[in-house]
């Protein structure tokens, strides 16, 4: 049986199965990580969203092998982070939360944005926003959370 | 069940290649869908995977005198942000995809999965694209026109990877990429165009245009473009009838669940109207 190895959440872990899984299914299943969400499970919701190397990449496409070796953090790990409280705390102010769903996603798209351009303008925001849909269509908030959040962690990201 | 093998770098892949057939996958945001299955379950590949995403040796931009290479590993986001990369192709990757998807999909995926709505090809074919294919023995290169022959069909050989994209270096007046689509990045394409051309002393040295998802392949025409190279910008608009009546029977576009027949050959030749009127001398 292969062997894959990679940093989950700080930790290095050993998947033993094939390497023909999602890596969607590898967090739920093995490592019942639920954060991550099967929305569409087409690449179009954003909902199963997590950092590969601190980049944002769907893990309902994401085959297994392709994070061999690699660092993969979900919303588990990123909560234990200064840059979640900021985040979570902009998101709950601004009312960027309804029923939840996408908001892990929404969260992770977030920092992968802050991460690469700490101070994004109303576009970028909304390029980085993309591939993350919100069935509650509560766009407009979620964009505010981002511009607070940006603004309260200033020289955090 | 099918075996998926991971390869860390290009002889390890090629090696691979030549001792047995594989579905090659790089990103795998095509291929994960087009193999899904139930939650949970295994991707349903019909035959072994080769996982080539993780061979740094093709992650990168290069430039030469004449040309940009790109390495078939090198991820969207990747061209996106170089500045070696023309602009026109980087405003494909910003419609073709959102950052999710960007962070791992390659330009060479988007080829060998040879979708007639593939965005990134459009402007590839307009670039007069060519790829650099090696197997463990031979090294060869094909003009992307030539390696995808219909849909979901490519001339690449069991024991064969693309390494690299080769695009010439070109200096058009003004080119640029249009997708008809639902949403910014991420939707499929209702039908995508791409054009260019160059004008010295208020004459057409160059003149390019390509439509995607209206016929099996992109639909690029030399021949349709060399019969109005060399004409004057004013001739040229003047001659805008017949420029779309030899565009017109090239056009045949398909009923689907994204759009239809009518809709998408209207939109093209409005597009190849609008393109050609805005025309500018120079």
């Amino acid at each position: 049986m292969p062997k894959i190895e990679f940093k989950l959440n700080d930790k290095l872990v050993t998947v033993h199965s094939t390497a023909n899984r999602r890596l969607l299914d590898v967090l739920r299943e093995d490592f019942n990580l639920t954060g991550p969400k099967e929305g569409c499970g087409e690449g179009e919701c954003g909902a199963c969203a997590v950092l590969l190397n601190h980049k944002i990449v769907n893990s309902c496409c994401t085959p297994l092998a392709n994070v061999d070796g690699q660092e993969i953090v979900t919303i588990e790990g990123f909560s234990k982070t200064k840059r979640y409280q900021i985040i979570k705390d902009a998101f709950a102010e601004m009312g960027g939360v309804q029923c939840g769903f996408c908001t892990p996603g929404m969260v992770i798209a977030t920092e992968s944005l802050l991460n690469k351009n700490p101070h994004p303008n109303d576009e970028e925001i909304r390029i980085a926003l993309s591939g993350n849909l919100c069935r509650c269509t509560g766009y407009n908030m979620i964009i505010k959370s981002i511009q607070k959040a940006a603004k309260d962690g200033d020289g955090i990201w | 069940m099918v075996d998926g093998l991971i390869a860390k770098s290009l002889n390890e892949a090629l090696e691979a290649l030549d001792n047995k057939e594989y579905q090659i996958v790089a990103g795998g945001t095509d291929m994960l869908i087009q193999n899904r299955s139930h939650s949970g379950m295994n991707i349903d590949y019909k035959k072994d995977v080769l996982y080539i995403n993780l061979i740094d040796e093709l992650d990168f931009i290069k430039v030469d005198e004449k040309n940009l290479y790109i390495g078939a590993n090198t991820r969207l986001e990747t061209i996106l942000e170089s500045k070696l990369v023309p602009q026109i192709l980087r405003d494909v990757v910003i419609e073709m995809a959102s950052p999710g998807i960007r962070h791992t999909a390659t330009l060479a995926g988007n080829i060998g999965n040879a979708s007639p709505a593939g965005d990134s090809l459009v402007v590839l074919y307009l670039l007069d694209c060519e790829l650099e294919i090696k197997s463990l023995t031979k090294t060869r290169k094909v003009l992307l026109k030539d390696f995808i022959t219909g849909v979901r069909k490519i001339a690449l050989n069991k024991n064969e990877l693309i390494t690299k994209l080769i695009i010439p270096k070109i200096n058009l007046t003004d080119c640029y990429f249009h997708k008809v689509g639902p949403r910014l990045s991420d939707a499929i394409s209702k039908l995508s165009f791409a054009c260019g051309y160059s004008v010295e002393n208020s004459i057409i040295k160059d003149l390019r245009v390509a439509f995607g998802a209206v016929y099996v392949t992109v639909v690029r025409s030399r021949e349709v473009e060399g019969k109005f190279i060399g004409q004057s910008v004013n001739d040229l608009k003047a001659n805008l009838d017949d420029i779309i009546n030899a565009y017109e029977p090239l056009i045949k576009p398909i009923d689907d669940q994204r759009s239809n027949r009518v809709y998408r050959k209207n939109v093209a030749i409005n597009l190849l109207r609008e393109f050609i009127e805005n025309i500018k001398e120079d």
